[in-house]
């Protein structure tokens, strides 16, 4: 079947099966790798990415539903030339990336975080700066550099 | 140690590839786009142990679309060159456990390749199995020889029964720890491609070398004919240490016979079911303390299950025998280890490397002995912490420890004493509170004289032919997130005098770097780093310069030949640690540190949560703090993964809770901010007197979680891990044996 969406901002059109998962398609097809596949089953969030501004794991989401809807990955934050996000720049400082497997689908759970805040969706504290995060597994860090570098993206991007 | 003030050491300047990593362009070996690429699975046992009686492909099947390999495909030996080559390739007519590969399969999509699979049928009689390590010791079922050991050690100190005869508190107990799994966040995948006659090996590997001489054995092929690159890593601890030399020959193999490069990448449930896991073990201590709470004899048997080949095993045992006592003098030691064989899938290495079980045991019984006098466990640990000038049990006196700084320290900035007490008072709410501390210490780099066996190998080259200087630094240790990269660069040019970004290190590929000895153990700052150092002052001496010439200086310098190749060798004298006896200089230098952990337990659900972590630990010197807290803090939380979350369960030697749904690890929102001190010793056998710091973090963190627990519970658990199951059966029916007051 033709599938033609949104990715990152242009319009694509290609051939693919319903039930093809869109992380394989971004990996395998398109060459985006950023997205990760650490479980394949929606456990660890390495595979995140936007779905109509929805933060999803894309190794569950079948190709039939993406039809006419727009996907962002992460390779739509770094543009040649423009500076980092401020999550993915803390997150270098903080050390906050050890093997940096989980970094892509962490700074997407981050990211996603902080539009929501921005939006004035969520009520922020620490308990839910640590549930934005939840469900993206860091085996490295113990999180404790991860959590530092979202704070200081929060409290850098200001009230 | 260098008078001059250092400019880049002690620094935290972003790592190499930290942009790579998170703008997604970093490579992995599952994100690289190789044309032609065919996908290969493999067909496992579904049994522990039995005999292969055929394997039926389906006739309705086109066996034409893909190649499939067995046994029979191998050009020589059916033997994965290890400690005693006991593992086969792939098994031929005995499965000895639950998926064993038997089978390979590539197709140009994995899909395909899937379904192949799916269209094999494997028929097999099943055989009588031993999964337990008592079933083991029984020996009714023969795995390994006639008793089922792969391998015993014994240390013997000073005279045991003189030391229980001055005891007047004497104490014996058992412990148990069960299997954990790795989780690095990137499955196990290699891709394999010959090139004419050479095999290119592309992979998620911590051992280059180690890949390369188990393709040349079973290929039969010279050092030049196989190239080993190690991609970017997601995560090692240790799993991808000996398991990747299995899989870079399986993936040969079918590249071989399908005449093109194959990729092989595990998905999570065959990786967790198939691939290496922390040993098992079972501890029995006996011990004795005499009136003032000091240690006068100390006996420990330690068992840990092997799984049913030898892989590692005799090595994990000898870390785990030589940290059995802890990081306290006792004048009367016996030790006896060993490790059996089961039927369950090889266990290996995982970050510890069987210094997590013996401690774990250990630091329980210390609090447990701690009760019996009537101490707290920071007075019990004072009262026995080694000191500069003391003995371990293989004799080795220590120059230098930090047992005592490490444990004030962590419970000052914990306010150790006040909560303990604390919480000693009644406590009557729904929620119960405890504090706990473990004081552990780790040997740093190969045990004994491993490091004479390996010599490690560094090349340093300073070319200034070009516009600019290149310095390059030439290792085979890989980066698997603790920042190799990094710290070396800041090492070279720190010595050189040189800014990070003139320095580079050259990628983990066999074809261009030495063999500088497998990245584990937490040797590669220690051992292979101080060979950085040696060949940046190498080279300043042989170019007539001082420490911290500068580009100028150097170029000037190399103006006549131009480029200056150092190559530095690791080789320590054999003679130091007595192999046959156990007795002498175990380790180059030892880490210490104390871990405190504080607990709360909600008595309606008996659900836990950790409030509070606070370590200390004497890392020598921080090259880079930023790397060395990382270290710590993520070996923190594996450690208490295994001692509160991650549960292996197993039926009839195969793991049933292969997924991230039902093998819990901690996340976010299990963990709190983990508190590190860093005690910065600068007296580690490392550069700039750094010691290794990839492993100690984790062995601290169950006990000191463990004796939390047990204080908010009024009890004492002594087998990990210690689930909220196992809290509340604890707490509403205790069982002798497992749990005791
Ligand atoms: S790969 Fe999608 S959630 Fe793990
Ligand atoms: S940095 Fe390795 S999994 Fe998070």
């Amino acid at each position: 079947m033709k599938v033609s969406f949104r990715l990152n901002g242009e319009t694509r059109s290609i051939e693919s099966a319903p039930l093809d998962r869109l992380l394989d398609v971004l990996r395998r097809d398109l060459g985006l790798t950023a997205a990760k596949e650490g479980c394949g089953e929606g456990e660890c969030g390495a595979c995140s990415v936007f779905l109509d501004g929805v933060l999803v794991c894309s190794c569950l989401v079948p190709m039939a539903q993406v039809r006419g809807r727009s996907v962002e990955t992460l390779e739509a934050l770094t543009r040649p030339g423009a500076p980092l996000h401020p999550l993915q720049r803390l997150l270098i400082e903080t050390d906050g990336s050890q093997c940096g497997f989980c970094s892509p689908g962490m700074i997407m759970a981050g990211v996603d975080y902080m539009r929501r805040l921005a939006r004035g969706e969520v009520e922020d504290d620490h308990e839910a700066r640590l549930r934005a995060i939840a469900g993206n597994i860091c085996r490295c860090t113990g999180y404790t550099k991860i959590v530092e570098a979202i704070d200081r993206a929060i409290e850098e991007a200001g009230p | 140690m260098t008078e001059r003030a250092m400019r880049l050491v002690g620094n935290r300047p972003p790592q190499v590839q930290a942009r790579e990593r998170v703008t997604g362009e970093a490579q992995y070996v599952d994100d690289l786009a190789i044309p032609g690429l065919w996908h290969g699975v493999t067909l496992r046992s579904p049994i522990a142990r039995g005999r292969i009686v055929e394997i039926e492909p389906d006739p309705d099947f086109d066996w034409s679309r893909v190649v499939l390999v067995d046994a029979r495909d191998l050009p020589g030996r059916n033997v994965l060159p290890l400690i005693l080559d006991d593992q086969p390739v792939l098994a031929e007519r005995e499965i000895r456990h639950p998926f064993e590969p038997v089978m390979l399969i590539a197709a140009p999509d994995r899909a395909l390749a899937l379904e192949a699979r799916n269209r094999l049928n494997l028929r097999y009689e099943a055989k009588p199995i031993a999964v337990e390590i008592s079933d083991a010791l029984e020996a009714r079922v023969k795995v390994f020889g006639e008793d089922n050991v792969f391998k015993q050690i014994d240390i013997a100190k000073g005279d045991l029964e003189a030391g229980f005869a001055a005891a007047t508190i004497e104490l014996e107990r058992d412990f148990w720890t069960g299997p954990q799994e790795q989780l690095y966040m990137e499955p196990q995948g290699m891709i394999a491609a010959w090139e004419g006659d050479q095999l290119v090996l592309r992979g998620s590997l911590q051992c280059p070398y180690y890949v390369q001489a188990a393709a040349r054995a079973v290929f039969g092929l010279e050092p030049e004919q196989v190239r080993v690159i190690a991609c970017e890593l997601g995560g090692g601890f240790g799993g991808k240490e000996e398991y990747p030399s299995l899989l870079a020959v399986h993936a040969a193999l079918l590249a071989r016979k399908a005449g093109r490069p194959v990729k092989m990448v595990y998905d999570r449930a065959e990786d967790m079911q198939a691939t290496t896991k922390r040993h098992p073990s079972q501890t029995r201590i006996r011990a004795g303390i005499d009136a003032e709470g000091r240690l006068t004899a100390l006996a420990v048997d330690l068992v840990l299950d092997g799984g049913a080949y030898c892989t590692l095993s005799p090595v994990v045992l000898s870390r785990a025998v030589l940290h059995a006592g802890s990081a306290y003098a006792c004048p009367n030691v016996a030790v006896r280890g060993r490790v059996v064989a089961t039927n369950t899938p090889p266990n290996g290495a995982f970050r510890g490397f069987g210094a997590p079980q013996a401690l774990f045991a250990m630091e329980t019984m210390m609090d447990l002995l701690a009760r019996a006098a009537g101490l707290d466990p920071l007075e019990m640990r004072r009262r026995n912490a080694l000191r500069a000038g003391d003995e371990t049990s293989t004799g080795q006196v220590l120059e230098q420890a930090a047992a005592a700084d490490v444990l004030e320290r962590a419970a000052e900035a914990a306010d150790f004493r006040a909560r303990r007490e604390l919480y000693d008072r009644p406590q009557t709410g729904s929620i119960r509170r405890g504090i706990g501390l473990s004081l552990i210490m780790h040997g740093c780099g190969f045990t004994g004289a491993g490091e004479s066996r390996l010599k490690g190998r560094l090349t340093l080259d300073l070319d200034a032919r070009g516009e600019q200087l290149l310095v390059q630094v030439r290792t085979g240790s890989t980066d698997m997130g603790q920042g190799m990269r990094t710290t070396f660069k800041q090492l070279a040019a720190e010595i050189l005098g040189l800014e990070l970004d003139e320095v580079e290190v050259a990628a983990q590929d066999t074809a261009l770097v030495p063999d500088s000895g497998p990245t584990v153990a937490s040797r590669t700052l220690m051992i292979v780093g101080g060979l950085v150092a040696r060949a940046a002052r190498q080279a300043l001496t042989s170019l007539g310069l001082e420490e911290g010439a500068g580009a100028e200086a150097l170029r000037l310098a190399l103006a006549g030949r131009g480029r200056l190749e150092i190559e530095e060798v690791h080789e320590p004298p054999a003679t130091l640690f007595d192999e046959d006896h156990y007795r002498g200089q175990a380790y180059p230098s030892w880490g210490y540190a104390c871990t405190i952990c504080e607990v709360e337990v909600d008595m309606t659900t008996f659900e836990p949560r950790i409030v509070d972590v606070v370590t200390c630990q004497d890392v020598g010197r921080a090259i880079h703090p930023g790397i060395v807290e990382g270290q710590i803090q993520g070996g923190i939380a594996q450690g208490l993964g295994y001692a509160a979350f991650e549960e292996v369960q197993m039926h009839d030697g195969a793991m049933v809770n292969a997924n991230f749904n039902r093998y819990i690890v901690p996340t976010a929102m299990d963990l709190p901010p983990i508190r590190v001190l860093l005690h910065e010793s600068g007296q580690g056998a490392g550069p700039f007197g750094a010691k290794g710091i990839g492993e100690m973090p984790v062995d601290g963190a169950a006990p000191a979680y463990v004796s939390a627990l047990a204080q908010a519970l009024r009890t004492s658990f002594r087998e990990l891990p210690v689930t909220p199951e196992a809290i509340a059966e604890s707490f509403l029916r205790p069982r002798p044996g497992k749990a005791d007051a």
